[in-house]
């Protein structure tokens, strides 16, 4: 005899299989999968109806099955490109070997494949460009943010300047994020691209402010009784940061930062569309101006693609807050 | 013998937007080592400034404290606080947030095992041996309370300062916490100013009760002598004379000398304005 234990929240569809439910376990499972998978469905449906009544110049606006199908294909393109640029590196590979037998003295030269990136690696890149601004906004905004909220004169000193750029939207910064890279980033053998560091500074520059304004909110807000315990045990200024001010902060400083990733998220792909950075934004922009009738279908892949990335981004740090907060009820959904 | 502590006309003003205001003067008081001495008075009148003072939390205008010798300018250990909300670093265990003091008081002179055992020592003395890898959150308000005077023992201060230590607990929970307290002074002999404006707690635990006078201006009224015998046990006292005159006293004095006729709302925004002094 074999007993399972299930996890709880599977308890209802095992009670569902074996015939016995509560009225619990209904209301559960109502709340789950019942009314999500309920609302997609009649969200697809309005959508196919609404598609159906759209005609544009590049064709019928697509409805899921169209979408659905311009995945596929882009996941085909991605495989095809990968196979091509095997097949390069390989026969990179016989040529190289079969010169070095005749000339044995010879430098061999490696080339890299020069496709045109694919969906796939437009991901790829729009990641890593938005986790290096974040990361890089993080570096920043959290020492910033304990020095303002530590100093009323910080504080007074920059809260007007904060105030002014943290409205301004990414676009208006690209122009001038754009010139500045071009004119200071001068390299013959450039480590990174240009675009790479124009789109990572422009989300660097809008993603800082909520992890700045709630570092500095939480650092304000250690109660009086931890500041008097610290002063009753004399730490110096340094212990007083580490073990009492940051710790204090912590559940407020991942609020920032959460919201920070978020807005980091939608700046990037509004500034690689802009600029025609590498990524996902580039991705739509071509898109649109290749016009081709299955543009919109491929299109509206991306949106649902880069909603769902965003959404997983949010859950990563949703993950990291759990794990590193000690105060769970600040965690929230 | 030289009193270990002395207040000399210690005085206290606030800067309120509505001009100065007097909340202490002309406060004298000589306290001797191991003595246990309650501050007891309405709220409002002063008390918590007095102990912020001695703490060295808030630095009086006026007159100024003497503690073995040395003038009392800023806080430290020697003056261990225990606050009345516990007080404890919510994400250290009770462990961790009494070895924090101790590694800052003890750093240069104990070992890494040394400090070990005197942390679990201070918190066996309160009796929390038993839930000491706990945090704050998981453990009841007089258990807090508990690891909150450990962690105040455990710096071996010269006076410990109890600002209403038992004011937020249930009668019973306050109970147990009073025979532990008389129990650990009993057994180390520390010199203990409480805060408290419960009058049997007062009886109870202290050597000697200062009653403070309505503010503002507010200074210390009467002083009493209680005068029963040590070890003291709350059912006997019931009705022991000695311990009913006391009460008897005390009551007289905050209810017949010192009643307090009505709130006074420039007392209370200079107070706030001294405890907002960040904002």
């Amino acid at each position: 005899m074999v007993t399972l234990t299930f996890p709880t929240w599977m308890e209802p569809y095992r009670a569902l299989v074996t015939g016995k439910m509560t009225g619990e376990q209904w209301q559960t499972l109502l709340r789950q999968l019942i009314w999500p998978v309920l609302g997609m469905a009649v969200f697809l449906l309005l959508w196919q109806l609404a598609a159906q009544r759209i005609d544009t110049s590049l064709g019928q606006f697509p409805g899921p099955a169209d979408v659905w199908e311009q995945a596929g294909t882009l996941v085909d393109e991605h495989q095809a490109t990968r196979a091509k640029e095997e097949a390069f590196h390989e026969r990179q590979e016989k040529y190289i070997a079969s010169r070095l037998e005749q000339q044995p003295e010879w430098e061999p030269v490696y080339r890299d494949y020069t496709g045109a990136p694919t969906f796939f690696d437009q991901i790829g890149t729009s990641l890593i460009t938005v986790m290096s601004g974040f990361l890089l906004a993080s570096v920043i905004a959290i020492p910033l943010g304990i020095f303002i909220g530590l100093s009323n004169t910080a504080h007074a000193a920059m809260n007007p300047l904060i105030q002014l750029f943290k409205p301004v939207s990414p676009l208006a910064w690209l122009p001038l994020v754009t010139m500045v890279v071009s004119a200071v980033y001068v390299s013959d053998d450039p480590l990174v691209a240009k675009s790479f560091l124009t789109s990572m500074f422009t989300v660097t520059l809008c993603c800082l402010w909520p992890t700045l304004m709630n570092t500095a909110v939480g650092v304000t807000s250690v109660s009086q009784d931890l500041t008097n315990v610290s002063k009753v045990l004399r730490l110096n200024a340094l212990s007083h940061v580490g073990k009492i001010v940051l710790p204090s902060a912590l559940p407020m400083m991942f609020t920032g930062l959460r919201l920070s990733l978020g807005i980091a998220w939608m700046v990037l792909i509004a500034a690689e569309m802009l600029a025609q950075n590498p990524g996902l934004g580039k991705f739509v922009w071509d898109e649109f101006q290749n016009g081709s009738s299955q543009s919109l279908g491929r299109i509206m892949v991306a949106v649902i693609v880069i909603g769902l990335i965003g959404f997983l981004l949010d859950r990563l740090m949703l993950m990291l807050q759990r794990a590193l907060v000690w105060d769970k009820s600040s965690v929230q959904r | 013998m030289k009193a270990l502590l002395e207040l000399s006309n210690v005085g206290m003003k606030f800067d309120t937007p509505k001009g100065q205001f007097e909340a202490l003067k002309d406060v004298n008081l000589k306290i001797d080592s191991g003595e246990f001495v309650s501050l007891i008075g309405h709220s409002g009148c002063g008390k918590s400034t007095v102990l912020n003072i001695v703490a060295g939390l808030l630095q009086a205008t006026d007159g100024g404290v003497i503690l073995d010798k040395h003038e009392v300018t800023e806080p430290g250990p020697e003056r261990a606080v225990v606050f009345q909300n516990h007080s404890l670093l919510p994400w250290l265990t009770a462990f961790e947030n009494v070895e924090l003091a101790v590694k800052q008081v003890f750093r240069k002179t104990k070992s890494k095992a040394e400090i070990r055992d005197w942390v679990e020592h201070n918190l066996e003395l309160v009796h929390m041996a038993h839930a000491m890898h706990k945090k704050p959150d998981e453990i009841s308000g007089g258990m807090k309370q508990r690891v909150g005077i450990a962690r105040a023992l455990a710096m071996q201060p010269q006076v410990l300062l109890m600002d209403e230590p038992f004011g937020a607990l249930d009668a019973l929970t306050r109970a147990h916490l009073q025979d532990s307290l008389m129990e650990i002074h009993a057994q180390l002999g520390t010199t203990v100013i409480m805060i408290t404006h419960d009058v049997d707690e007062a009886v109870l635990l202290s050597d000697r009760i200062v009653m403070m006078t309505n503010g503002p201006s507010a200074t210390i009224g009467e002083i009493l002598e209680v005068t029963v015998p040590r070890p003291r046990d709350r059912l006997a006292l019931a009705d022991d004379p000695t311990f009913v005159r006391c009460r008897q006293r005390v009551l007289q004095f905050l209810y017949e000398k010192q009643r307090k006729v009505e709130p006074l709302p420039r007392r209370n925004s200079a107070k706030a304005e001294a405890n907002r002094k960040r904002a």
